[in-house]
């Protein structure tokens, strides 16, 4: 892109029907070198920050040897696969990432459209105004904050159920101890923070539904729940299924927020609470052990590309505009 | 007779509702009860957390957390901003993340969402190829915190908690589409006549026409920067570098520490030792987790609609 201009500007003026399609190119990169130049910020970012580790998933197939660096390190082909695949770990991880977000995936698309649809329906907008401001409250708070709000409920010794429970003269839990409870508490704090938020969403793509498609239902004789069936709900769908396969893309992604921070990284809970991307990070930080971070880390991404890559597929076959590539 | 005006009555509303097109009184009653849990649901969490704040320690050990606690202090604010060095320190952290991040990240969304956004340029569906490729597969956290560590030399610095954000794939597609939906090519076309320069057209005409893009991925930004304790996580070991949220998490994971933390810098260890004997614990770790979220708390309401106009833009695909 940094072609004598001189050489190519003259000859496409000479003889513009000619060119080659080199040519042209040149041409094209000198006329839109302002356009080209502001591309560098982002280009480097990407480069360094997305593509380096792209081409860094090398490591999972060496033996890191510190003293030899990560480039000399000799490979070793798939044995930090085998060593993960032969641990509890990788069942365990994979289990919990792929049932969590199953979970998360398919209630959080229905539970969010019937509280916009339901929210529609209060007579009093000012009223709507306020419920909207404070369900979508949580969104706003880091999963750090959320781990504190949590823990006020759930804390052994001063924590308000505990509390409860033993003003009701009932035994008290160990919330952090227990592993048998943690498959409820995880999907309630993931819908307690987001399930306003996506709501509040759905409810702005319901505003931009036509309204004469409601006036005539009306005129002819339609019900709440014939205009809710037949035209909330059909005119919703697109955006429904391209949200649901784009989160079934990402199933391999876990929220490491939620996992981590929330259940406070308790070792008694790994059983429930323990997914791919809290397992790498723990493999990689705590136990120092990089074969075993990068392997689960890689299988992970190669993974996760192919259902993002079915995933669009998919999208692709339904409705071609709202494919992603 | 009552009945007979009460049937009237029933009819009209039936009527009305009708032609308004709402539903039922008491279906309407029931929806104000089902979102007035939901809201309560929402707020009650952090309600908790404040009145555990201002409880006075003997009386959080005796009734536990209490939304309405029987007596109330302020003991626990009152120790952590008379030596506020902690608070301080990463509320200026944090600051300069948020800001400089900020800023930064804009600057890095439009000049790479403006040149794709021109139909007229040649590469534009190359480098949007470009992003979306790093919005769908990564090469995973071994991978870049490898890199980031042991190749770009990210460990301890604040540039780690600031940079790598930068060029966030869905902002870049957000702002590419709102330009090319709402600046006009005849707009740039005239202006180029006129002879204005790229980087002239950029800055004077497209960005002043994109404000409300700005204000909603500018906030997106904002909260993210905020929000964040993941990379302090994984990259700082410094304490003068943790931001708000980490100092956070890691009083919540370690009661003592923060204590410490608190304490330290008093002149006599002597004097150390009574101040952490009288420091309330629990209470006290509550407060700082007020004085953390307060600023979001309190900003959000007036933000929130820019967040929703950001999801709605962002999902038409230019």
């Amino acid at each position: 892109m940094e072609q004598n201009p001189g050489n190519a500007m003259p000859r496409q003026s000479a003889a513009p029907p000619r060119k080659t399609k080199f040519a042209s190119f040149l041409s094209d990169c000198y006329k839109f070198r302002a356009l080209l130049i502001m591309l560098l910020p982002g280009l480097t970012v990407f480069f360094l920050f997305h593509y380096l580790p792209m081409f860094g998933v090398t490591i999972a197939f060496k033996k890191i040897n510190y003293q030899l660096g990560i480039l000399k390190s000799p490979f070793v082909g798939l044995e930090n696969f085998r060593f993960l695949f032969a641990t509890t770990d990788a069942w365990r991880i994979t289990r919990n990432t792929i049932l969590y977000n199953l979970l998360f995936i398919i209630f959080d698309v229905f539970l969010a459209v019937g509280i916009a649809i339901l929210m529609r329906e209060i007579w009093q907008p000012r009223a709507t105004k306020v419920y909207q401001t404070l369900i979508i409250l949580p969104y706003f708070l880091s999963m750090v904050v959320v781990a504190y709000l949590v823990y006020g409920f759930l804390n052994p010794q001063y924590g308000f159920f505990n509390k409860a429970l033993s003003s009701l003269g009932l035994p008290t839990v160990n919330w952090y101890y227990e592993a048998k409870y943690w498959p409820f508490i995880l999907p309630i704090t993931h819908w307690w923070k987001l399930l306003g938020y996506q709501s509040i969403v759905y409810l702005a793509s319901i505003a931009g539904i036509d309204k004469e498609l409601y006036e005539a239902a009306v005129i002819d004789g339609a019900g709440k729940w014939d205009q809710i069936w037949r035209i909330t709900i059909p005119q919703l769908t697109p955006t429904m299924v391209i949200m649901f396969l784009l989160a079934l893309g990402n199933i391999f992604r876990a929220d490491f927020g939620l996992f981590y921070q929330v259940p406070m990284n308790s070792t008694m809970l790994y059983e429930v609470t323990d997914v791919i991307d809290t397992y790498v990070y723990r493999a990689l930080v705590q136990l120092n052990n990089i074969g075993m971070s990068s392997a689960a880390s890689v299988f992970q991404s190669f993974v996760g590309a192919a259902t993002v890559i079915l995933a669009n597929f998919v999208v692709r076959k339904i409705d071609r505009s709202q494919a992603l590539f | 007779m009552s009945t007979e005006s009460a049937a009237s009555a029933s009819l009209r509303r039936v009527n009305t509702n009708r032609i308004l097109n709402r539903v039922p009184w008491y279906v309407n009653a029931a929806l104000h009860l089902v979102f007035a849990a939901f809201s309560l649901a929402c707020l009650a969490p952090l309600l908790l957390l404040i009145m555990v704040s201002v409880t006075p320690e003997q009386t959080l050990i005796r009734d536990g957390y209490q939304f309405f606690p029987r007596e109330l202090t302020f003991e626990a604010y009152r120790f952590l901003f008379q030596k506020p060095d902690v608070i301080v320190r990463a509320y200026s952290v944090t600051l300069f993340v948020v800001i400089l991040g900020t800023v930064g990240n804009l600057l890095v969304t439009v000049l790479y969402a403006y040149p794709i956004s021109r139909m007229d340029f040649p590469f534009r569906n190359f480098f949007s190829m470009l992003v979306v490729i790093t919005m769908l597969f990564s090469g995973g956290l071994t991978s870049s915190y490898l890199i980031n560590v042991s190749v770009l030399h990210l460990r301890d610095s604040i540039w780690s908690l600031i940079v790598p954000a930068f060029g966030s794939a869905f902002y870049i597609i957000i702002a590419r589409t709102f330009f090319r939906l709402s600046v006009p090519p005849s707009l740039i076309e005239s202006a180029r006549i006129d002879g204005a320069g790229e980087y002239r057209i950029l800055f004077r005409i497209v960005l002043p026409l994109s404000l409300p893009m700005l204000a909603t991925i500018g906030l997106f930004a904002l909260f993210g920067y905020w929000n964040d304790w993941f990379r302090a996580l994984l990259y700082i070991s410094d304490k003068n570098l943790y931001p708000l949220q980490f100092v956070m998490m890691r009083a919540l994971l370690n009661l003592q520490e923060m204590q410490r933390n608190i304490a330290a810098g008093t002149m006599t260890s002597e004097e150390m030792m009574t101040m952490l004997a009288k420091m309330p614990s629990e209470t006290l770790r509550m407060a700082m987790a007020v004085v953390a979220i307060g600023p979001v708390v309190l900003a959000y309401p007036f933000f929130q609609r820019y967040f929703i106009s950001g999801l709605t833009v962002g999902a038409v695909k230019g």
